[in-house]
């Protein structure tokens, strides 16, 4: 009984995924069975469209820049809250968690409202990027939270005992032993950044992510199978970043001798 | 920038001078005004319960809190405003703090990095320091293969290579077990012999402190209950809290007129006769230790003084019996700890007995 609601479940969760690749092989512009026939067709337009190289160039570049700066504010985030109590901290850490569960429709909406009525900034790839480090921050906190309670504060103190100061404690002791939860801080929030959809949507201008690109091809039905191609490639680029960052992760974690109390994966 | 005075040391100075040390952690109290003298090359221990404030003050002299009040001289020099990294202390840390992502080499020779020397002159320090602490030829090990025990020596070695004034200990030896720890006891012991450096050691281990120390501080609530030598910790406690503290120690009640004393199931007996003599005159508790009185066998003839009880509770140990007594006239048993000589029979429960005591052995009690 267990078992086939485990098999449901996963098949619910995971069966219309697997239509992807499915019609990305599938020779024919309509999407519906039965299939016609194999073919890498779609494959090969993906690589001649112009608009789709930039697309992705944008997104590469925003998650990027939103995971680089996410991790560097997590870090912080993550330290102070670990390492020290202050009055308001749960309060400043609730508010830093809270986009996590916002709805990211309001989140884009009102970012929206902010940044063309109230600065009326132009819609670039920076407010997409302002925005992503928004919902990809409160993940680096998360990881780097667990890193940093795994890591012993006697630790820091015995470099500083043994005559360090705090920089070269943090960048010789510290940051070795936090890395771990650093690079999985990195790839969780690039994936997030990658794959976002909707805040992308709202607050990009001339210059579309490639989830923006996709959405945008929908209005065209006979290229739905390169959409299928293109997607089959990120749910494998996806799959295998956040496998990446739960090996390393683990590896961090048996080099430190630490138990291992959780985690993503 | 703070002024750092240097006073010339003359020889009874003592190395480390804290005046009115006082510390608060918010509302906590953590420290209350503590006066103490520790002396260059003495084996120091801080011992106490948890909670009393005796790692606060290690991290006090180590740099790691500031003190709310009061002053910290460490070698002639005050040491306010002056960080951990600039001080004449090393730490050896309770969880030792061996960085696992560095070989044990790298581990020792961690705080040589900033200071001047050749890379040989520095690896010959590094070999010398683990040579010292029994782990010669580990050099190349990987920090988080190593054991509990071996972890511990890393610590030591990686703290002594700076040749320090003072080495700062916190707890090292709870982590390890019993049997381990009897042996580091005596290999500390031996090691601050021979670097003769000042070893502050902070435990809740009473036994612990009394066999490595030279002198004992014992802490109760953010307050020195009494600085002593060992033996003299345990002959002569300064308060009924010590006494139980450290040891097992026999207490009765005892009520004072004069320069007479009368105590529940001992008698009567001259203040002036007794090992300490803080008292006041009425109402006041007695103590002695287990083994400062003896059961007599038959045929046995006392050499001081005698009273008569009940054997209540034998508890054979093999080497020991510890027999409880209650005296007679006395409302609480005393315990009474005895040798088994070979011929000597076990004393059963009920059994009559007489009980040799002598009152210099007696302490007397606010």
């Amino acid at each position: 009984m267990l078992r086939a609601y485990v098999f449901l479940f996963l098949a619910f969760l995971y069966a219309p995924i697997l239509l992807l690749p499915v019609f990305a092989f599938n020779d024919g512009t309509v999407i519906a069975f039965p299939l016609n026939g194999f073919t890498t067709r779609w494959f090969s337009e993906m690589t001649r469209s112009r608009e789709l190289h930039a697309a992705l160039a944008n997104s590469l570049t925003v998650a990027a820049a939103a995971s680089i700066l996410s991790v560097l504010l997590g870090l912080a985030a993550a330290r102070a809250n670990v390492r020290y109590r202050f009055p308001g901290k749960a309060a400043a850490m609730g508010l830093i968690m809270l986009p996590l569960v916002l709805p990211e429709i309001i989140v884009a909406t009102s970012l929206l409202v902010v940044v063309v009525r109230f600065f009326e900034w132009p819609l670039t790839l920076w407010t997409v990027t302002a925005a992503h480090v928004l919902i990809c921050t409160p993940f680096a906190v998360a990881i780097l939270n667990a890193s940093f309670q795994a890591l012993d504060p006697a630790m820091e103190e015995a470099a500083i005992d043994l005559g360090e100061n705090r920089a070269s404690t943090f960048r010789l002791i510290t940051l070795p032993l936090v890395m771990p939860g650093i690079v999985a801080a990195l790839l969780i929030s690039f994936t997030i950044s990658l794959d976002e959809f909707i805040i992308a949507f709202f607050l990009t201008g001339s210059d579309p992510t490639l989830p923006v690109y996709i959405w945008s091809l929908l209005r065209f039905p006979k290229l739905l199978p390169v959409i299928m191609a293109l997607g089959t490639i990120l749910v494998i680029l996806s799959v295998l970043i956040l496998a990446l960052a739960e090996w390393n992760r683990r590896r961090g974690l048996a080099r430190a001798g630490v138990k291992d109390t959780g985690g993503f994966l | 920038m703070t002024e750092t005075r240097r006073a010339a040391r003359t020889g009874d100075d003592p190395l480390i001078r804290l005046r009115g040390v006082d510390k608060h952690f918010g509302d906590y109290h953590a420290l209350r005004g503590l006066d103490l003298d520790i002396r260059a090359g003495e084996f120091f221990s801080l011992l106490g319960p948890s909670g009393c404030g005796k790692t606060t003050l290690l991290r006090v002299i180590a740099g790691f809190e500031d003190v709310s009040a009061g002053t910290v001289t460490l070698d002639g020099r005050d040491m306010h405003g002056v960080s951990a990294n600039k001080r004449p202390t090393n730490m050896v840390f309770q969880s030792y703090a061996i960085f696992p992502h560095l070989s044990v080499e790298q581990n020792v020779g961690f705080g040589l990095r900033k200071l001047d020397g050749t890379k040989a002159e520095k690896a010959a320090r590094v070999a010398e320091a683990l040579e010292m602490v029994g782990l010669a030829g580990y050099g190349a090990r990987a920090a988080h293969a190593l054991s509990g025990g071996q972890r511990q020596r890393v610590a030591l070695a990686r703290a002594l290579v700076l040749r320090p004034k003072v080495l700062l200990l916190d707890e090292p030896l709870s982590a390890l077990d019993k049997k381990m720890r009897e042996q580091m006891q005596v290999e500390l012991i031996r090691l601050q012999r021979q670097v003769g450096i000042t070893f502050i050691l902070v435990t809740h281990d009473q036994e612990e402190a009394l066999v490595m120390s030279d002198r004992i501080a014992v802490m109760f609530e953010g307050e020195i209950a009494q600085v002593a030598e060992a033996e003299a910790l345990y002959r002569r406690p300064a308060s009924r809290r010590v006494a139980e503290f450290i040891g097992v120690m026999n207490f009765l009640p005892a009520r004072v007129s004069g320069d007479v004393v009368a105590v529940a199931g001992l008698g009567e007996m001259r203040i002036d006769a007794l090992q300490s003599t803080a008292h006041a005159d009425g109402d006041s508790v007695a103590g002695f230790r287990p083994e400062t009185a003896t059961l007599l066998f038959p045929g046995q003839e006392a050499s001081d003084r005698v009273a008569d009880g009940i054997v209540q509770e034998v508890v054979y140990y093999g080497d020991m019996t510890y027999y409880d007594v209650m005296l007679d006239g006395a409302e609480t048993a005393v315990r009474i700890s005895m040798r088994n000589v070979f011929g000597r029979p076990v004393l059963e429960i009920g059994t009559r007995t007489r009980l040799a005591w002598s009152p210099g052995a007696v302490t007397l009690f606010r």
